[in-house]
Formats: C-alpha cells, sequence, structure tokens
C-alpha cells in the first residue's frame, strides 16, 4: 500500500515503532506459544505492552517477545519441495506396523 | 467460482508473470474449496486482500471508537466494583481493537495509515457508536444487546478463511462474553430496582434495540458484497440470517430481565422457522454510516484529541529507545 505524497504532508512526522512477535507460556512445564503480535520502541516496553495486551487474564507465568524482523521463515512459495522428505515415508509411524496387533503392550 | 468475475488479470503481464497469477489462483481457490485457511504469505486474489482489510480495519476502528460511550461512565458508575468492572471492559475494547489491527497490517497496511484514516475522518466504524449513552442503563443496554448481536456476529467469523482474522476472533470471543453477561447483570438488577429504575432500564432496551438489529448490516437484497464474502468463506450467514438468530435469543433473555423489547411484530414464522421483526429504518442507517449520526463528529473528535495529546508519549518512549540502543552499543 503506498500513501499519496498529499496525505504525508497533512501528518505529523513519527517514527513508526517496530513490530514484534508475542509468544506466552500459560503454565509451567508448557512450552511458549505464541499468542500474537503488537507495536514497541524496545524490548523493555514490548515486554510491558504484552502483558497488558496477552495476559489480562491470568494467561501467562512467562513472556517472550522477539523482533518480527528478526524471524527466519520458510518460503511459502516453495512449501511442496521444502517439506517433501518425510512424504511417502510412512515408516516413520508406530501405525505403519501392524503385525504387532492385539500383543499387548507394545 | 464466483471471484473470477472480480479477478481481471492486467494486461501488461508478462507470460511468466501470468502463469504465477493462474498458479496462485488455482491454489487459492483449492484452499477456499478445501474450506482451509490463506495466510499472510499466500497468493491472494486483490480482491480478496482489500474486502479483508477493509472488513478488519473497520472492525478495528469499531472497538477503538467502542470505548468511548463506555469510558464515559466510568467515572459515574455507581459503586467501585462496578468502576473497576467498566474499566476491566473498556481496556478489552482497546485490546480488541489492537488484535485486529494487528490481523489488518498482514495484509500489507501499517498501522499508522489505519490510524490516520480513521482521524482523518476516512474510515468507516459501525454505526452503533455514534448513539450517545445518556443513562447508567445504556452500560447495560450496550453489553446486553450491543455485544450481544457482537458476539453472534463474530462467533461465525472464528472460522474466517483468512488465519490471522480468525485467530483475533477466537480470542475477542472468549472475552465478549463477559461483556455480555455484566451487561445483562446491569438491567436485571434495574429490573429489579424502584419502579424507577426499571424504567430507566426499559428506556435504555428501547432506544438500543433498533441500532442494536442495524449491527448485522443491510437487508440481504441490499448488500452487495455478501454473497463474494460467503463464496470466499468468510462470512459464513447472511445479514438477515444473524440478526433473525438474534432476535429469538433476545425474546426469551428479554423475559427474564422483566423488561420487553420494542417491537410488537416479532414472531417465529413456522414456514421458515425463522425469527421475524418489524420494519427498521434504514435511512437513519445510512445517515448514521455517512456521518449523521447524533455523535460521529464528537467521536472523531475525541479521538484525534486522544491520538494528538499522546503524541509526546510516544515521542518520548521512541527517543528514550534509541538512547539506551546507543548506550549499548557504545558499551
Amino acid at each position: 500500500m503506498t500513501t499519496s505524497p498529499a496525505n504525508e504532508a497533512n501528518e505529523p512526522h513519527e517514527t513508526p515503532w517496530s513490530l514484534w512477535e508475542v509468544f506466552v507460556r500459560s503454565s509451567r512445564g508448557l512450552s511458549h506459544v505464541h499468542a500474537g503480535s503488537l507495536h514497541a520502541p524496545d524490548a523493555a516496553m514490548a515486554l510491558r505492552n504484552a502483558r497488558d495486551l496477552y495476559t489480562r487474564r491470568n494467561e501467562g507465568v512467562s513472556i517472550w517477545v522477539v523482533p518480527a524482523d528478526a524471524i527466519s521463515s520458510s518460503d511459502p512459495d516453495s512449501k511442496g519441495s521444502f517439506f517433501e522428505s518425510p512424504q511417502g515415508k510412512d515408516y516413520r509411524h508406530a501405525t505403519y506396523y501392524t503385525k504387532s496387533e492385539g500383543v499387548k503392550h507394545l | 467460482m464466483a471471484s473470477q468475475n472480480l479477478q481481471s488479470v492486467p494486461a501488461e503481464l508478462s507470460p511468466e508473470e501470468l502463469e504465477r497469477e493462474q498458479a496462485g489462483q488455482a491454489y487459492f481457490d483449492r484452499i477456499i474449496s478445501e474450506d482451509s485457511r490463506i495466510e499472510p504469505r499466500d497468493w491472494m486474489p486483490e480482491a480478496y486482500r482489500k474486502t479483508l482489510l477493509r472488513q478488519i480495519s473497520q472492525h478495528a476502528h469499531s472497538e477503538i471508537i467502542g470505548m468511548q460511550p463506555e469510558a464515559n461512565w466510568i467515572t459515574r458508575a455507581p459503586s467501585l466494583k462496578r468502576k473497576a468492572i467498566l474499566m476491566a471492559k473498556v481496556q478489552d475494547e482497546a485490546g480488541h481493537g489492537l488484535y485486529l489491527y494487528s490481523a489488518a497490517e498482514t495484509l500489507g497496511q501499517s498501522r499508522d495509515k489505519m490510524t490516520s484514516d480513521l482521524i482523518a475522518g476516512k474510515a468507516r466504524y459501525s454505526s452503533i457508536f455514534n448513539y450517545p449513552a445518556i443513562s447508567w442503563a445504556d452500560m447495560g443496554a450496550i453489553g446486553w444487546l450491543v455485544d450481544g448481536a457482537a458476539i453472534c456476529n463474530q462467533v461465525p467469523l472464528c472460522r474466517a478463511s483468512y488465519g490471522p482474522y480468525g485467530r483475533a476472533m477466537v480470542r475477542i470471543c472468549k472475552e465478549e462474553s463477559f461483556h455480555q453477561r455484566q451487561g445483562f447483570e446491569i438491567l436485571l438488577e434495574l429490573s429489579n430496582g424502584t419502579p424507577a429504575q426499571k424504567q430507566m432500564a426499559q428506556d435504555a432496551v428501547n432506544r438500543w434495540y433498533a441500532p442494536a438489529l442495524m449491527m448485522f448490516g443491510p437487508p440481504d437484497d441490499d448488500s452487495p458484497n455478501s454473497k463474494q464474502s460467503m463464496a470466499w468463506n468468510i462470512k459464513r450467514f447472511s445479514n438477515d440470517e444473524l440478526r433473525s438468530r438474534f432476535v429469538g435469543m433476545m425474546v426469551e433473555q428479554v423475559k427474564v430481565l422483566g423488561l420487553t423489547l420494542p417491537d410488537k411484530d416479532i414472531r417465529f414464522n413456522e414456514e421458515t422457522k425463522k425469527w421475524e421483526h418489524g420494519p427498521l429504518d434504514w435511512n437513519e442507517f445510512k445517515d448514521v454510516l455517512a456521518g449523521k449520526g447524533p455523535c460521529n463528529a464528537q467521536r472523531l473528535e475525541r479521538r484525534r484529541e486522544a491520538h494528538d495529546d499522546g503524541a509526546w508519549v510516544r515521542e518520548a518512549a521512541a527517543e528514550y529507545a534509541r538512547k539506551q540502543a546507543e548506550k549499548e552499543y557504545a558499551a
């Protein structure tokens, strides 16, 4: 999306706060799970904002904030080939082995 | 698919680009037909992106403007407990706005652009928030009717085909049910109070009923975008379908409140198995959307003030962050 120059001229110039991704551990023993994102000028404010935004109802005992631009992700256009290797390798699952059906504790 | 007639492929595409567009469209169509989810980095038709961006940003603006009618009553709430509850609710509305702005940003629009569009009066938000909240009972009617209608609308949106929108809606719906229940309790307590308190509750219900029904949007035969949104699995039910369901729920709940709905035409149609209601003033709806509602100017002015008054806080925080980063770099 582009902003027209006329539009930009009317607005006071402010540097936008950067984007952070928020991960919340809901209780001890569980991993941090992605909760959402927010804007903040630095890590300390990102943590405070994350607390106010994502744990208003005791949803967490620990929070991670990560600058969104520090995350590397797989290319969505190559999803087929990138995840190809496990295809056809059913023998990696326990359900592949059927001869042991009925045998106890196996 | 119905999406095809909106998809005019620009003529200047090279053969490779055209091929990529067609492959993208085929992939998109398959995901939609499997009722799966589209994620931010997937190829999507430009019209789908625009529709979502419009819907999600309007929804976010509604949450943010929606803080005002209620914040207006925080200082006058009749007890400390009710003040605390109302503050929690207003804080939730801010949170909902932020979840939705995040979802909209994934479609390529910056947060600042959305904020400046709202303040400049270029963006729309739900017509309901342009009505005044004139008594304490309005806090009850807003919670029960307005949040009730919002929930009815939003539960099916948890399954919207765009992943970030659906995820934001799941979070919002969990929190909205507290809002509706607290509104119901305010009305119930007033209804069981003095005759004057009961009258105040009835008056609030009378004023908020029709605007709440109109929150579902224009009737199906006057809602040109609905069909496409349903084909894209953004919307799951039509405006009239959701409105009819809502009326059916309210008819039962108002009995528990000991109040009445200001609509003598409500009936259950045995043939269609749907609830029907009396006529609504759609000219009023259009006027309010066009900025001629009782509070449009006041709501935008207040939002603009809040944004301008907060400028020094944003600047100070950004400057502090810059200096801290410099110090760290030097050390």
